[in-house]
């Protein structure tokens, strides 16, 4: 069956915006997330953090805590004596520097927040008693601060292992003659991009309950993670465990968007006190520790140039980016997460015949970095759309049709960069959002306004993106654990009843609904009857979780696979009942059919048989409903696509940036909810918002964070991100079970260039260009007031 | 460096009224409100964000009205009506299969005006006071109360679309019904 | 993110409460009054207010309400929330008094507004709340309980400071006064994110001539340049010339609004960019309180 052909039998669910089944129990109050969960004999843990950037610790004395009233116990890096977790890429030592993050610093802090200790208390009251009575001393160092500063030839070392403070440096793509491109070139245009440091910011801080069950011989660690299967590795290897010993199980989780999807080392330093202590040790993240002291992302630096033709075609792209990544190396991602990212993909959905980059991950005395909802894409989409914008200026083409010229159409594509683009309406998707715009009359209006004095600017990204990695694409990465195919395991119980296991974890994107969409109509089941379990270690021998937008691609893709196996064995008993062959078998409504003479087994009387009245099995048939499959992309992966169109308005006096208006044309393929996928798209778009023009977590020159609260990190709220309008394409994989692409990031990956565009578009009279993020209130009001 | 005190706590028995039930507490008096509901009474549909006031994830109604349950002591709510997510009711009873949602949850479910759910407590506490304040708000008054709290994972619309079509949806049941005397 | 152990008081009556405020100030046992908590709170929750005594005024419903004397002053007591001054009704407070109503919707958000204090925010004396630009544009007068009785400070002799007010240990506001009707008045203010504290905020109350064309005087009040509400002389004369109401003057009033203050430069903004702010918003508020 082809991923859009309806089911037969009965109406098929995916495809439709049925309702979630996460929102009765999210919406009662009765969703069990982390914190909500109590154990007997809970206590209560929080991290001695280090108050400066970059130190030698010269003594670290927890006597004080001890004698606390409520504490029961401190302890240092030397009481827990764990393995360190590092993460590699098998990449030459010129190329990648691998260093270690101990779960507890020893003798040496790299970032003001970094855990020293770990206090444990009988309420999270005491705790915080506790904290204050710890004793540190620090021999304190000069601090880098910046990437400028971490390259300067003086530069103190962040990890002595790593010269010029560098964790990789790689130049991964250098056309023959590129020089010779752009000496050559009608004209060159240049752009040179900050984007400020942020924390994705789930509300859900992280958080980790640690208990030991004794009958079953194996600790249970209850944490938000995006990774269940990964946080088991890590945390058997640093507590010397088998595998086998430790479960992993996700409650419902408030959000992760990246900072999820990595070994933190609170959970494990959590993990080893409950084994020290014996009883339940629970940790949840406070707000101020969660924007200094977690993982935050997106902290670059792109120095870039473009060559066109006369007629606005580009010749060639050249790079250098510098991502600071802070003071460790994330598991099991590395430093390399963003560099990396951005120098395979950078060439995006335009036809670039030569490309150069270089990439390099510096490490800095700030708080680590990890993946981010978009990993680098928001920030080079926007240097390439601010590059063809620069272009559309200098040759005098509407910034559309410059854009529209250079636009891959032939499907399959392989660029520059090695990479094959499956189909995709990159070129219709910029159709539709320029149309839109047009016909809404904005253009119209902007030259209305200019003619008021007033600032209204109109802006445009356009991109795709590659989701469904599969283990080929990671492996091109280099990385020493590779990530890719995922797991799905589909059971049928006596009464008919399915419940798919999966190993990808949700957290906000609605697989139980989705997924159940997805095995409810491979089987022609009742969406009721469908039961999508994650989050559970023992439940799935593997699975590499949910990030980079491939759950639906590929777990999605598992999960059809497992539910269709176990239709075969349905099937299999149905055709032995009749005697027929197992091709004469149909099923759907929730029965099998026989096609020669109509007659009829419902899925409860074929599991009775299965279960409960095995001698009736055919010789060689094993009892029981149940099967797994896998699925895994071995080629470069599926490339959702989009155009976000912006309007903003700029306010004279205060420098205000009034988005007005928000198209966004999205193509994922099989939308297997489209209710859903809208969802991700403008709460992606929120978050691209945010980092366009709100939030960033800043250092003074000592390596203090200054962002400490929700009043100096400014997330948006719906004052502030603005009404959005979304029109769906669908160009179906060809390659997924269902048809579908990632759907998760795009959002946040199209929002900041398109925003920098329009505002830059608005700011076209002045002559003053903005080519840094967050754009401030007051960099806008400077513009204005210097035209 | 603070001053470590080990005197004994200062605690206080409070009678806390939580969704229409008396109950009696002994905890320190440094306890929030929201801690004494999720740790104490174990009604853990109030959530933790921020502990300082703006996510609003804790929103709940004291005496009918939004406050925020990180920024007031368990003591202060003495007293007081205090009512959390949990008290929304759509009838249907207490076991979990016939549970019915509200009429606001069910706008909630059917706008998909959530994602994650951590938020989703909190706006509906929200909403609730709002609305039973200002029945007939205008989109725009509706989005500047929905201001009030962070939700990460929507982008705000789908929430401002649920509580305008629950509001429009009372209105239209009360002018149905007509006057009642 | 706990905050720190402290022993709580419930204050019963507005005497136990100054009572019990002078005898642990004597004793130095740096109590602290708990009103609304909004601020306070959230401070304790970070540990950087950590007062040993917290004196819980929350149930002196004495010190609840709006009235309206027999000289037209209009009295609010401390505990009256920011949501109830916002949905008091007309009878209550009139159209004299609007612009404390509107002046409301400035002030963080709902879930703040009902549990906030008018008195709260007086004591806290951030130098961009709304309440203390409004007590200063509009000579507000404070009224205080401590151990040397009972006293009126104007606000011009209020805030002192950056958090800091001319109220004791030992003392508790129990009550701002306005003396007066200011029908031509308005605050507006900008901050890059709803709810937040202004980067810059401004507060204009404009005496119009019989004609109701004519300005013949005015106070200008800005939150947000010094470490206190200030009010601009320099402002105000350019609006006690009799000129028109109209674009020149209100430009006329900014720009010297702008001139005279000397704001500090921080993460928020430069001086450069506050003083800008200073200027639109002080014609912004011009505007606003003519068009009432």
């Amino acid at each position: 069956m082809s991923p859009t052909e309806p089911h037969e039998d009965r109406a098929a669910l995916v495809g439709t915006s049925t309702r979630r089944r996460e929102d009765p129990r999210l919406l009662t109050g009765r969703g069990t997330f982390t914190d909500d969960i109590h154990l007997p004999g809970t206590l209560y843990a929080q991290f001695v953090r280090a108050t400066v950037a970059s130190a030698t610790v010269t003594s670290l004395d927890l006597s004080a805590v001890r004698e606390v009233p409520g504490v029961v116990a401190a302890f240092d890096a030397a009481d827990l004596a764990l393995g360190d977790i590092t993460a590699r890429l098998g990449r030459p030592a010129a190329e990648f520097v691998p260093t270690s993050m101990p779960i507890l610093a020893r003798d040496r802090v790299r970032y003001a927040g970094e855990p020293l200790a770990v206090v444990v208390a009988r309420d999270p009251y005491a705790v915080e008693d506790g904290l204050e009575a710890a004793r540190v001393s620090y021999a304190p160092e000069r601090a880098v601060t910046s990437d400028t500063e971490a390259l300067a030839p003086d530069a103190p070392l962040v990890h002595a292992e790593a010269p010029a403070n560098t964790l990789l440096d790689v130049s991964m793509f250098a056309t023959e003659g590129i020089d010779d491109v752009f000496a050559e070139a009608p004209c060159v245009v240049d752009v040179s991009v900050r984007t400020g440091r942020q924390n994705a910011l789930p509300l859900e801080t992280r958080a980790a309950l640690a208990a030991w069950d004794d009958r079953e011989e194996q600790l249970t660690l209850r944490t938000p993670t995006q990774v269940p299967h990964q946080v088991r590795t890590v945390a058997a290897r640093c507590l010397g465990l088998d595998e086998r010993a430790v479960r992993v199980l996700v409650p419902d989780m408030g959000g992760g968007f990246g900072l999820k999807c990595v070994v933190g080392r609170e959970e494990i330093a959590v993990a080893a006190a409950s084994l020290r202590l014996g009883r339940p040790v629970k940790w949840t993240e406070d707000r101020k520790d969660a924007l200094t002291a977690s993982f935050l992302a997106r902290e670059q630096h792109y120095e870039a140039r473009a060559a066109f033709d006369a007629e606005g075609h580009v010749l060639g792209l050249d790079t250098d980016l510098i991502c600071d990544m802070g003071a460790y190396s994330c598991y099991p991602f590395t430093a390399g997460i963003e560099p990396l990212m951005a120098s395979s993909e950078m060439p995006g959905v335009y036809k670039v015949p030569a490309y150069r980059v270089r990439a390099r991950a510096v490490t800095t005395n700030k708080a680590p970095s990890a993946p981010y909802r978009g990993v680098s894409r928001p920030q080079y989409v926007m240097v390439v759309e601010r590059l063809f914008e620069r272009a559309a200026r200098e040759l005098g083409i509407d910034p559309v049709e410059i854009r529209r010229r250079n636009l891959i159409t032939d499907f399959p594509y392989t660029g520059v960069n090695n990479v094959t683009y499956d189909p995709g309406s990159y070129l219709e998707s910029l159709d539709l959002c320029e149309r839109t715009l047009r016909e809404e009359g904005w253009y119209a209006r902007r030259e209305e306004a200019a003619a008021e004095g007033r600032h209204l600017g109109i802006g445009y990204a356009c991109f795709s993106e590659r989701t469904g990695y599969g283990s080929t694409a990671f492996a091109q990465r280099k990385m020493e654990v590779v990530p890719g195919f995922d797991i799905a395991e589909a059971r049928m119980d006596v009464t008919g009843a399915l419940t798919v296991s999966t190993g990808t974890m949700s957290h906000g994107q609605s697989h139980e609904t989705t997924m159940a969409q997805i095995a409810a109509d491979e089987l022609g089941l009742d969406l009721a009857r469908v039961r999508i379990h994650q989050g559970d270690t023992d439940r799935v021998t593997y699975g590499w979780g949910t990030f980079a937008s491939r759950s639906i691609a590929v777990g999605g893709s598992a999960v059809r696979l497992a539910a269709g196996k176990l239709g075969e064995k349905l099937r299999l008993l149905a055709a032995s009942r009749w005697e027929v062959a197992p091709d004469r078998v149909e099923l759907g409504d929730g029965r099998a059919r026989n096609a020669d003479d109509g007659s009829t087994l419902s899925y409860p009387e074929l599991a009775e048989i299965a279960y409960l009245k095995s001698h009736l099995l055919p010789k060689g048939v094993e009892p029981g409903l149940s099967a797994t499959a896998s699925f895994d992309v071995f080629n470069d992966g599926t490339f959702s696509n989009a155009t976000h169109g912006v309007v903003v308005e700029l306010h004279e006096a205060t420098g205000q940036v009034e988005i007005v208006r928000y198209v966004c044309v999205e193509d994922c393929g099989v939308a297997i909810n489209p209710q859903v996928v809208e969802g991700q798209c403008r709460g992606g778009i929120a978050q691209g918002i945010a980092g366009a023009l709100f939030e960033e977590i800043t250092y003074d020159a000592q390596g203090e964070p200054s962002a400490t609260s929700f009043m100096d990190y400014r997330v948006p709220t719906a004052l502030e991100i603005p009404e959005i309008g979304i029109a769906h394409l669908e160009t179906p994989c060809a390659f997924t079970e269902t048809g579908a692409k990632g759907a998760g990031e795009g959002g946040t990956i199209g929002a900041p260039g398109a925003v920098l565009n329009a505002v830059n578009d608005a700011l076209r009279p002045t002559g003053v260009e903005l080519d840094q993020t967050p754009i401030t209130p007051e960099t806008v009001a400077d513009a204005l007031e210097r035209a | 460096m603070s001053q470590i005190t080990h005197e004994p706590p200062d605690r206080q028995l409070l009678t806390l009224e939580v969704n229409g039930e008396a109950h009696e507490v002994l905890v320190e008096s440094r306890r929030t409100l929201v801690d004494v509901l999720r740790h104490d009474l174990g009604l853990t549909g109030t959530h933790v964000g921020c502990e300082h006031g703006i996510c609003g994830a804790c929103t709940v109604l004291i005496d009918g009205a939004p406050a925020r349950a990180c920024l007031t002591f368990a003591a202060q709510a003495e007293g007081s009506a205090v009512e959390t997510v949990e008290s929304l009711d759509g009838g249907g009873g207490g076991s979990a299969p016939g549970r019915r949602l509200s009429d606001l949850q069910q706008a909630f479910t059917e706008h998909h005006a959530l994602q994650c759910g951590f938020c989703t407590p909190g706006f509906l506490m929200l909403a609730e006071g709002h609305l039973a304040e200002q029945p007939a708000p205008s989109r725009e008054e509706i989005r500047e109360v929905v201001a009030a709290n962070l939700c990460r994972c929507t982008g705000y619309q789908t929430i401002v679309d649920a509580i305008e079509d629950c509001a429009a949806r009372r209105r239209a049941a009360t002018s149905e019904e007509g006057p009642c005397n | 993110m706990k905050p720190a152990p402290f022993t709580y008081h419930r204050a019963r009556d507005l005497d136990g409460a100054t009572r019990l405020l002078v005898e642990l100030e004597a004793r130095e046992e740096d109590p602290k009054v708990l009103a609304g908590g909004q601020s306070l709170v959230a401070m304790m929750n970070f540990r950087l207010a950590r007062p040993a005594h917290l004196v819980d005024i929350g149930r002196l419903d004495c010190l609840r309400g709006i009235h309206t004397d027999a000289d037209g002053a209009l009295h609010l007591g401390a505990l009256t929330t920011h949501h109830q001054v916002e949905r008091a009704p007309a009878e209550l407070l009139g159209r004299g008094h609007a612009v404390l109503r509107d002046a409301m919707r400035w002030v963080g958000h709902l879930p703040i507004r009902t549990r906030g204090t008018v008195g709260g925010s007086l004591a806290h004396a951030d130098a961009t709340a709304e309440w203390c630009l409004l007590a200063t544009l509009l000579d507000a007068e404070l009224v205080v309980h401590g151990g040397g009785g009972r006293r009126r400070v104007p606000a011009a002799e209020f805030f002192l400071g950056y958090y800091t007010t001319a109220l004791g240990a030992d003392e508790l506001l129990t009550e701002v006064v306005f003396p007066r009707e200011a029908p031509h008045a308005a605050l507006t203010e900008f901050a890059q994110r709803h709810g937040d504290f202004a980067t810059v905020a401004a507060a204009v109350d404009l005496e119009l001539a019989a004609d109701g064309r004519t300005v013949c005087g005015g106070r200008v009040a800005l939150g947000g340049v010094a470490a206190l509400p200030v009010r601009v002389p320099e402002a105000e004369a350019v609006l006690a010339r009799g000129d028109t109401a109209g674009d020149a003057l209100f430009a006329a009033c900014g720009q010297a609004a702008a001139e005279a203050v000397d704001p500090p430069s921080d993460d928020a903004g430069s001086a450069g960019y506050r003083r800008r702010l200073a200027r639109t918003l002080v014609v912004q508020a011009c505007e606003e309180a003519f068009a009432r």
